[in-house]
């Protein structure tokens, strides 16, 4: 937001429209949410209250704390691999060319595709029978087998994940980059800096905000993850890639323990509000500097 | 020129992303017995059966229609409530402005699975359960404040000083947006388009929760297909090749704006 501007409490009319929209779809879902969470619920003509006991039961739930382990050693290794792997491939990508465009589409493709089809696409090219991924690693001599082994299906969901979302780090990289005037490069080049001095001492400093932009996204998305494990994987071998999404979509829907589940959703939440929180004062700090 | 190394990674990545899609291609034009059959790098007698299959059977073509729907009415619904609103946060101070924009982006983030339940109770209960409407305004959770987002980015570059001049020049209000701040934006506004297409298309967790028979998009479609008997891996592999096709189209449109709008705005 521009520091320039007039001050006006009639300007709420203008996102009364957008106030009204996400009401409807986040608020009153989340209410209901919070609703349930302190209810036990029989069927939906005998629940009673039950004050934070589903919350102390969630949190002390080892398949909780398992799956939020489990989840946490996901969005740490994509994380590790993503954001070095998209800046080199971001500083790769050549400017003001006639074929930019198109390097650009080809990155942006992964993004684009229904993430139920990722994990479809993941399948059909990492089983050991019909896949080119698994048939390749199988013939190199190693017994590779992603639904029996737990090691293997964890490497493949992370395989998977660096295929579909290292473009985003990529694509915004590039744009930071592509702001950074070129009057830096040419000081950077007369002070005879090697091109490493001149990524970590010129690029790097201004791709700062972008980065955070980066970190965080993957960070919040990374931890929703829920429809390419459950098509690729459906969260086995056992429960070694169920992460929060799915567990908590078999609570809801699969077992229909309401009120563990919205316990357990209102606890997420937090989490996710937490990330939000740092995500947003580190970008609008960046603004006001 | 010695290439760098930099350009090698592109070049490496490049591969890393399309031996997939290509596995995929060739998938789907081959049958599903050559597929569990034989293993061979290229389809040995290349078949259109499985499109075929597609554009024939009313499940299919018919679920490809309810996700157009749904795509379709959602970035209509969040274009028409983001552009006022992100003009309003880019051009004027007002009591909360900073706490509405945060509360934005918090559902922006709020995980889908949170709300699966009650999104469903809520659409049973006024009756939207099982239409395209239904799952356009659940999508909207998130394509809302992105759009916002991103658009209150660009608009943001463009100087006050326009809206002054066009004011000094005697247009109205109404004249000026139209006519001149909102084809300026352009670019800006194909890009939220873009994202907006783009997290309602792909998305599969509330698609599936708030479709029946009669709404079911493509994406419920092929997890369906998975979990019944018959796996036909060649149906599967030709359904994804034509869910990719909407968003090379929609990309190739934005080409321009598309790095710029992935910083969300707020890079130059």
């Amino acid at each position: 937001m521009s520091l320039y501007r007039a001050k006006t409490n009639r300007a709420w009319l203008g996102v009364l429209p957008v106030l009204l929209i996400v009401a409807f779809s986040a608020v009153i879902p989340l209410m209901t949410v919070v609703n349930y969470s302190v209810q036990d619920i029989l069927d939906f003509n005998s629940r009673f209250f039950v004050g934070f006991e589903w919350y102390r039961e969630t949190l002390a739930d080892s398949r909780f704390r398992e799956a939020f382990l489990r989840q946490l050693a996901f969005s740490v290794t994509i994380l590790l691999i993503e954001i070095p792997l998209g800046i080199a491939v971001a500083k790769g990508i050549p400017r003001d060319r006639r074929w930019t465009p198109l390097v650009l589409i080809l990155l942006a493709l992964p993004l684009l595709i229904p993430w139920n089809v990722v994990g479809t696409i993941w399948q059909i090219y990492a089983r050991p029978d019909i896949g080119l991924l698994g048939a390749a690693i199988n013939g190199l001599g190693i017994d590779y087998n992603y639904t029996a082994v737990p090691l293997h299906a964890w490497l493949t969901l992370v395989a998977m994940d660096v295929w579909h979302w290292t473009s985003l780090v990529a694509l915004l990289t590039f744009a930071g980059l592509s702001a950074i005037p070129p009057a830096y490069y040419q000081a950077a080049e007369l002070d005879g800096a090697s091109k490493w001095q001149t990524f970590r001492l010129v690029e790097l400093p201004r791709l700062r905000g972008v980065l955070i932009i980066a970190v965080l996204l993957r960070l919040m998305d990374s931890f929703m993850i829920y429809t390419e494990p459950f098509v690729l994987t459906g969260g086995g071998p056992g429960n070694a890639t169920t992460f929060l999404s799915q567990h908590l979509a078999t609570m809801a829907v699969g077992q229909f323990d309401l009120g563990p589940a919205a316990a357990f959703s209102v606890i997420y939440f937090l989490f996710i509000l937490l990330f939000c929180w740092l995500f947003y004062t580190s970008v609008i700090g960046r603004d006001e500097n | 020129m010695k290439t760098s190394f930099s350009r090698w990674v592109l070049v490496g990545f490049g591969i890393y992303l399309l031996l997939p899609l290509y596995w995929l291609l060739s998938m789907a034009v081959r049958t599903n017995d050559q597929i569990v059959g034989e293993f061979s790098l290229f389809p040995t007698s290349p078949t259109f059966a499985n499109f075929a299959e597609i554009f024939t059977n009313p499940v299919w073509y018919e679920a490809f229609g309810n996700s157009l729907a749904y795509v379709a009415i959602n970035s209509a619904i969040s274009l028409a409530v983001a552009i006022p609103a992100a003009y309003t946060f880019s051009r004027y101070r007002f009591l909360g402005d900073k706490q509405l924009f945060f509360w934005l982006l918090t559902n922006r983030m709020a995980p889908p699975a949170v709300f699966l339940l009650p999104f469903f109770q809520l659409y049973s209960s006024i009756g939207l359960f099982d239409t395209p409407l239904a799952v356009a305004l659940a999508h909207c959770l998130f394509t809302v404040p992105l759009a916002v987002w991103i658009l209150e980015g660009f608009f943001s570059g463009i100087p006050t000083e326009l809206d002054e001049m066009a004011r000094i020049d005697g247009h109205s209000f109404g004249h000026f947006f139209v006519r001149i701040f909102l084809p300026i934006n352009r670019g800006a506004i194909g890009v939220t388009l873009f994202f907006c297409f783009m997290f309602s298309w792909v998305e599969l967790l509330l698609a599936r929760t708030l479709s029946g028979a009669n709404a079911k998009p493509i994406v419920v479609v092929m997890t369906r297909t998975v979990s019944a008997s018959g796996l036909d891996w060649g149906v599967l592999a030709a359904a994804g090749v034509l869910t990719v096709l909407p968003g090379i189209l929609v990309v190739w449109f934005v080409r321009k704006d598309l790095a710029r709008g992935f910083a969300l705005g707020r890079v130059s």
